[in-house]
């Protein structure tokens, strides 16, 4: 047991320092930069112009509903990945468990299509 | 993998891949016929899971195992999925004249129901934890989107999101119990865990809790039992009836499954565990229903307690017990749905009424439906000689014959208490003034309060079918 935690020794000590060099890092600023506050360095910067309004505006809903249809997508193409890697061991049962995938994946997509969620307006 | 995977493996699973099948078909059929062909694939929803109840009935009646063990049909799955199916059948049935009514006749509603049955039949089948969590999101992300299928509802959007965000974090619990579990045994195949968990060991009871605390939350156990009330009442109420029935079903199909296939080697320390949630359970569901106005809120109280009741044969650990919630849910079912039809009856002017009070003086307004809501409630309660009473004898005498007595005499505490409120709403329907009468009832739901109303009243005529059919198939668990 203290064997294999000990393999994690370089993990450990790892950790330890990335947390030391953060936490300098942060708190050094405080004890050594040089202070002098005024509202304009206060304000949000924002490519020189005054900030225009608040930054937690809402946004469209169907940027979500892209962002959702992208995972999908994408999760079916890293699966694919490993599949196709490993395709010629996998036989006829490897070839039609993804197919019957993809096929379930197509449905999905035919009625994302049909319900009009791939068009902007 | 290849070589020895055979056409044949699919034979068991025939059941699922027709609800799934048809689920992917009906969606094309949807998708491109829109909302004129709701009605049809509302009907198509309801055949198919006709169908794969029949196919259940008709596949050889051995054990079957497939995909290298983790997917198990014997008696015990087919008790469960019929039961399963019959929850999920009668509930679309229910929601056919209230979709209509409410113009919220989407297509997609009957797809969920019969996707999220899949899993539930699915989870009933599962013979190992990768299985059973696959079948377990398949079953819930299902019902997350139905409770919110009135999306310009806000208290159905509400019901929803709570349901979706707890549901989410009951199954990050159940995944590291289960992660664990792997990682002390070294299988996630419940058989093999039984075999590895012989000697114990902290760890793995570990997994064990984190496990028990993801199932309790899918069968609304207390202490897990938070959204039951709000997501219950938020739902559409045709929802909520298939809420109470078929979900539940699967969740203690999983619950017992695990507990017995898995665990039989540390009885022990699930024994506590269950013992406390099943007190607990039916201690909440009979004090907290009492002060309930909205009668979606009380069935949500009602079957938090009930919930509790079928633990107790659960606790027990033994044949028996097993027979005994098998008995208990069969029961449930039927009263839930038979209630249920009731509460989608009170409809005034157009508009659905949730309140008890509106239930009051039934009896000279609509005499039939308050007997056999009078019926239900009384078999609810547990009073003899209805079904209810049968339901609780046999998981009482099932606990008191593995030497649980303290558990018992608390369950009959609670069924006294909590007969309160049943007798409550009687008292109301039947001596209060009388309120207007209610619209008449569709011809769907009739039939849904007869059949119920009629298996509560006579089931002691006849009970040795249900009783035999779950002795068979708790025998076939072990």
């Amino acid at each position: 047991m203290s064997e294999l935690l000990l393999d994690y020794l370089p993990l450990v000590i790892f950790i330890a320092v990335a947390m030391a060099i953060g936490a300098a890092l942060l708190v050094v600023p405080f004890l050594v930069a040089y202070k002098q506050p005024d509202p304009e360095k206060l304000s949000a910067y924002e490519c020189g112009f005054n900030a225009f309004d608040d930054a937690r505006m809402k946004f469209d809903v169907r940027f979500y509903l892209v962002a959702i249809l992208f995972i999908i997508f994408d999760l079916e193409v890293s699966f694919l990945f490993p599949w196709a890697v490993a395709f010629g061991e996998l036989g006829l049962f490897g070839f039609w468990s993804m197919m019957v995938f993809l096929g379930v994946l197509t449905v999905g997509f035919i009625y994302e299509w049909r319900k009009g969620a791939l068009e902007w307006d | 993998m290849s070589e020895t995977f055979a056409v044949r493996e699919l034979v068991p699973v025939l059941p699922e891949i027709v609800l799934v099948l048809g689920a992917m078909t009906l969606l094309m059929v949807g998708a491109f016929r829109g909302e004129r062909a709701v009605a049809s694939i509302n009907w198509m929803a309801i055949l198919l899971l006709i169908a794969a109840g029949a196919i259940i009935v008709l596949l050889p009646a051995e054990r079957m195992e497939s995909f290298g063990g983790s997917f198990v049909l014997e008696s015990y799955a087919r008790f469960l999925k019929l039961l399963a199916l019959i929850g999920s059948a009668t509930a679309m049935l229910m929601s056919l004249d209230y979709l209509e009514r409410e113009q919220q006749n989407r297509f997609e509603y009957p797809i969920l129901i019969l996707l999220s049955t899949a899993g539930m039949l699915m989870l009933i089948s599962a013979g190992d934890l990768i299985a059973l969590y696959l079948g377990l999101e398949l079953m819930s992300l299902s019902l997350y989107v139905v409770a919110a299928i009135n999306r310009d509802s806000v208290r159905s959007t509400e019901a929803g999101l709570k349901y979706f965000v707890l549901g989410a974090l009951s199954s990050g619990m159940l995944l590291y119990g289960a992660s664990l579990i792997y990682g002390f045994t070294g299988s996630v195949n419940f058989a093999a865990i039984a075999k590895a968990s012989a000697n114990g060991g902290i760890g793995l009871v570990f997994g064990l809790v984190f496990l028990f605390a993801g199932f309790c939350f899918k069968v609304s156990a207390v202490p897990f039992h938070m959204w039951t009330p709000d997501v219950y009442e938020g739902a559409p109420t045709p929802i909520t009836a298939f809420f109470a029935a078929a979900p539940k079903v699967a969740g203690i199909a999983m619950f017992m499954r695990v507990a017995i296939d898995a665990f039989p080697n540390i009885v022990p320390q699930w024994q506590q565990i269950v013992i406390f949630v099943a007190i607990a359970s039916m201690l909440l569901g009979a004090f907290a229903a009492i002060g309930q106005r909205n009668i979606k809120r009380l069935m949500a109280y009602s079957s938090i307690g009930h919930m509790g009741f079928a633990l107790v044969g659960l606790a027990a650990g033994t044949m028996q017990g097993v027979q005994g919630v098998l008995v208990y849910m069969a029961i449930y079912v039927a009263m839930t749905l038979g209630t249920f039809a009731c509460i989608l009856s009170m409809r005034r002017d157009g508009k659905m009424v949730e309140e008890i009070s509106d239930l009051a003086g039934l009896a000279r307004t609509n005499p039939a439906m308050a007997f056999f809501l009078a019926m239900l409630l009384f078999s609810l309660a547990g009073i003899p000689p209805l079904a209810g009473f049968f339901a609780k004898f046999y998981v009482f005498l099932a606990a008191i014959q593995a030497g649980l007595f303290t558990l018992a005499v608390i369950g009959v505490l609670a069924s006294v208490v909590g007969a309160y409120y049943y007798l409550m709403i009687i008292k109301i329907m039947y001596f209060d003034e009388a309120a207007r009468p209610f619209e008449p009832m569709p011809y769907q739901l009739k039939a849904v309060l007869a059949v119920s109303g009629l298996f509560n009243v006579l089931f002691f005529v006849y009970p040795r079918p249900l009783v035999e059919a779950a002795s068979a198939a708790a025998k076939s668990l072990f």
